[in-house]
């Protein structure tokens, strides 16, 4: 196929235009949404042409590099750049000491430090910069900086910071904050079970390394500054940088375009940021500052390590009378987060009357996390459909069973248990165990006989995630020109799930205009329109009904223009491709490409504002994920067979993009349940220990099962917005461990509480579970 | 001290003046502005930064620009013809086998080496053939499927 055929769209109707303060219908049936239409960009993220922000090449442009604390937790006492600052090539030299980078940084609300804290709480804080002619050259005065530290006693595993006599990370204890929920009588409920289960568990700190580096190109016009940043959100950088800088937002430009991945990481303006805008001043010269594979590793996010323990109650008609859940957890030396939404599946997921959640967020001496993708939920769906499996063995019943058991259709969990505006978890758990053969799949893992060394397993489990609903606010202009081209101008980052291409489908449904004809203008402060940063599975429902509002009012103006040149009542005119014609009498018609006043006008400009979402609903997406696994049981070594994943996140806005946001999203959960997690060196040195992708694993093409299948439960979802859909891009990952985990569970007997779930542990499990016969 | 490299790239004769410690990853992407090729380490464990040199895939990363000396270079930039996209390229599109498409360059040279060596790779041998290049996005599964499809 060409580039044209690909793109070409012959003979679309569109549907009908609402008048003016009417809300539109939902679409009967699509044309464009809900196909699988190649990504518009496709070509040039194929082709080498689309130019990512760490591409950006600016004549001039010289390079930065950022020092960084060694220790993880360390008094900075004195700074030498002397001998740097007059190495070949350096152009500028910026330390604590310099008056212009004595600026104030806020890691989060409740701790404000400043960008070169001489007090550093973790390894990878920053304490000089450098720019040079060259990246060697940045990097070799990097070297010719001397700092004298006064190296103090450090603390980076959670674990070890409540205890007496902890190094403090903040001067008081450790603890930041503790958050408690209740609901219900949970020591009744427990009265009530005829099963009651108890158990640890932990999760793994884990790594977003997204494949673009984190970093910025910075360059100034006068007091103008313009970043080509690779971000999740141009606004959210925006706004930040004119907070430090002390700027008009009007005077900072963040350009975004093409960006290699973020998983949450890239949601705000780190440190490099601000520094690089520094360093670009002082040095008169447009700066690149991209940091090192390393450095992300210390100093961009991660998910945090969550210690947690489970008690639930049981009825053995499978009903739930309680659950208890306590967690510990840590976003490292400055409140970010580490236990944020741990417990909200526990609260959440399943009908339970009785449920009580603690949570305390503790404070150590390793670099701030920051949200990752479904931020909570895949350490809370660890404990919570492992116990749910394990309740289901205790009564005898099967876990799919039990979990339809318990399908609540409002939530439980939020102020006011709004009612879910659709829930599929039935379906998912339905249509999902159907395609995966499940009962077969099951009974014949669990037949007996297996005496090999190779034993079979599968495993199931289900989540929900906390929002998928988008909110307000956004704006869209679409742009219609008389040769019937569209130009459509959107402040969302395409952070490579396909918002340019659901949103240039959406367009084209309601215009009826070729995907061939539509331009995309986005994130890019200067020239496009306010968005907040794509994340948390929201982008598709906030920008989708915003981009559809657009188009109709681009539809009510071109009526409005063909009733005066047909001397009509707006009412009584219908597109019918490419043209407007009276209802009753279509031969009358008229092509909006000859309308006289369109072409006068030179466009019509189209906008549309995000509208609040419908009062009392919860818009929640859902998933369940199955899996089979073949389990050496003499290596420990688990090879993941098959996946089935099945979601439900309404209406299926591109089937390309959703299958792979699905296929990515068990990838990245198979990362978390076998290879990934952030190794320190607890006693020592306090540093850590695999930061570079090749001591901390992510998942290859070889790890990954060779099936994966995405089955979507398409249904749209009238009530969430006026395109139907709900988010995906978190669901798609919360499951994933935990069914293997069961699955593990289900081929060996052995109920693995701790990530990863690696050869050695597995074996040693194995070998204790021998000794006990 | 910088030295005169002569090179191919993309069947064009160049000329480029490097320093004795640049990566190749380097100068084509500061030197020649070939930006198709992409850095996500800088020490050979992800793929992204991946050429065709002399028909083998490396990593650019790890090759220093002295060591291209005379030799004959792929870059993505050179995959596509006056006949438009090469069929891998075009399986890519098609087959939905991008997300954020960083590690995209990398993967579909990896892929064209393989399959110029091995027109019907297995799915195992696809897999080994790509195992050297990382993707956080798509899990892979959707850029099998297009190696397969170009195989056939
Ligand atoms: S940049 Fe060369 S292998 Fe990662
Ligand atoms: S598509 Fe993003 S890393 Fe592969």
């Amino acid at each position: 196929m060409s580039k044209k055929e690909i793109y070409a769209v012959k003979g679309l109707s569109v549907p009908e235009t609402p008048a003016s303060a009417q809300e539109p219908k939902p679409w009967k049936q699509t044309q464009m949404v809900g196909k699988g239409i190649p990504r518009v960009d496709a070509y040039e993220r194929v082709s080498g042409t689309a130019v990512y922000p760490s591409d950006v090449l600016l004549p001039d442009m010289i390079y930065g590099a950022v020092l960084r604390c060694p220790h993880p937790h360390a008094q900075v006492k004195k700074v030498d750049v002397e001998a740097a600052s007059k190495m070949p090539g350096v152009r500028a030299v910026i330390t604590g000491d310099t008056p212009e980078a004595r600026v104030e940084w806020t890691y989060s609300k409740e701790a404000r430090s400043s960008l070169f804290d001489p007090h550093c709480r973790f390894e990878g804080e920053p304490v000089a910069a450098v720019a040079a002619e060259t990246p060697y050259q940045a990097e070799d005065a990097l070297r010719a900086i001397r700092v004298e530290y006064d190296v103090l006693p450090f603390v980076v595993d959670e674990r070890d910071a409540l205890k007496e006599n902890a190094p403090s990370v903040h001067g008081a204890g450790n603890v930041l904050k503790t958050e408690k929920y209740e609901r219900g009588q949970v020591d009744r409920g427990f009265r009530e079970a005829d099963v009651v289960l108890e158990e640890n568990y932990r999760t793994e700190c884990q790594l977003h390394t997204p494949m673009e580096l984190h970093g910025c190109v910075a360059k100034w016009d006068g007091d103008r500054l313009t970043l080509w940043e690779s971000t999740q959100g141009v606004y959210a950088v925006q706004a930040e940088v004119a907070e430090v800088l002390k700027l008009p937002l009007s005077k900072v430009r963040v350009v975004g375009h093409y960006m290699g991945g973020g998983f949450g990481s890239k949601l705000k303006a780190g440190k490099y940021t601000v520094i690089a805008a520094l360093l670009a001043k002082k040095s008169a010269r447009p700066v690149k500052l991209f940091l090192t594979r390393e450095e992300t590793y210390l100093a961009v996010g991660n998910r945090p390590p969550n210690n947690m323990r489970l008690k639930a109650g049981v009825k053995k008609d499978g009903t739930l009378t309680a659950l208890d859940f306590s967690c510990t957890g840590t976003g490292g030396a400055y409140p970010s987060g580490g236990t944020s939404l741990v417990d909200w599946l526990v609260r959440d997921l399943y009908k339970c009357p009785n449920v009580r959640t603690e949570c305390t967020d503790i404070a150590i001496h390793t670099g701030p996390a920051r949200p990752f993708r479904a931020p909570g939920h895949p350490q809370g769906a660890w404990v919570l459909e492992q116990m749910m499996d394990a309740l289901a063995e205790a009564i005898k019943m099967d876990p799919v069973e039990l979990r339809l058991k318990n399908i609540p259709n409002f939530s439980q969990g939020k102020e006011g248990n709004p009612p879910y505006s659709s829930t599929g978890l039935k379906q998912c758990l339905e249509e999902g165990a159907k395609a995966f053969q499940w009962k077969v799949a099951r009974s014949k893992a669990l037949a007996p006989g297996e005496t090999g060394r190779i034993k079979r397993g599968v495993g199931m489990a289900s989540c929900l995630w906390v929002v998928g609903g988008g909110w307000p606010p956004s704006t869209v202009i679409l742009k219609l020109f008389p040769d019937g081209s569209l130009n459509l101008n959107m402040g969302a980052s395409d952070i490579g799930t396909g918002t340019k291409t659901v949103m240039a489908l959406v367009a084209a449904e309601e215009l009826g205009i070729p995907l061939g004809k539509i331009e995309i203008e986005h994130a890019d402060t200067g020239t496009t329109q306010y968005a907040t940063p794509s994340g948390g599975s929201k982008t598709v429902p906030t920008e989708a009904p915003t981009v559809r509002a657009a188009a109709i009012s681009v539809k009510q103006q071109l009526l409005e223009m063909a009733s005066k040149e047909l001397k009509l009542d707006a009412a009584s005119l219908v597109f019918q491709e490419g043209s407007i014609a009276p209802a009753k009498d279509p031969s009358k018609s008229v092509k909006i490409t000859d309308l006289s006043e369109l072409k006068k006008r030179g466009v019509v400009v189209g906008i549309g504002y995000r509208g609040p979402n419908p009062e009392n609903k919860a818009i929640i997406p859902f998933a369940a994920q199955f899996c089979e696994v073949e389990v050496n049981t003499k290596t420990g070594e688990v090879k993941i067979l098959r996946f089935v994943s099945t979601n439900d996140s309404g209406r299926v806005m591109d089937r390309l993009t959703y299958d792979s946001q699905v296929i990515g999203g068990i990838t990245m959960g198979i990362g978390l349940a076998m290879t990934e997690y952030r190794v320190l060196d607890r006693d020592q040195t306090g540093r850590m220990l695999n930061r570079n992708w090749h001591d901390y694993k992510l998942p290859t093409a070889l790890d990954v099962p060779l099936e994966m299948t995405s089955l979507p439960v398409d249904r749209e979802d009238s009530q969430a917005n006026s395109v139907g859909a709900k988010g995906l891009g978190e669901p798609v990952t919360i499951p994933t461990a935990p069914a293997i985990a069961n699955a593990v569970y289900n081929a060996t007997g052995i109920r693995i509480t701790e990530t990863p779930i690696s050869p050695e542990r597995l074996c040693r499990l194995l070998a204790e579970k021998r000794k006990e016969g | 001290m910088k030295r005169i490299i002569q090179l191919t790239i993309n069947d064009k004769e160049y000329e480029v003046a490097v320093e004795p410690n640049q990566t190749l990853t380097d100068m084509l992407r500061y030197e020649l502005g070939l930006t198709g090729t992409k850095k996500g380490c800088e020490v050979g464990d992800c793929g992204s930064c991946t050429v065709i040199m002399d028909g083998i895939p490396v990593n650019s990363c790890l090759v220093l620009a002295m060591q291209a000396n005379g030799r004959k270079i792929t870059t993505i930039e050179g995959l596509e013809t006056e006949k438009g996209m090469h069929p891998i390229q075009k399986a890519f599109v098609e087959k939905g086998a991008i997300q954020c498409g960083f590690c995209t360059p990398g993967m579909i040279l990896s892929s064209k080496s393989l399959l110029d060596k091995n027109p019907n790779p297995t799915e195992e041998e696809i897999r080994a053939g790509i195992s050297g290049n990382l993707c956080r996005c798509t899990g892979y599964q959707k850029i099998v499927d297009a190696v397969k499809s170009v195989g056939k």
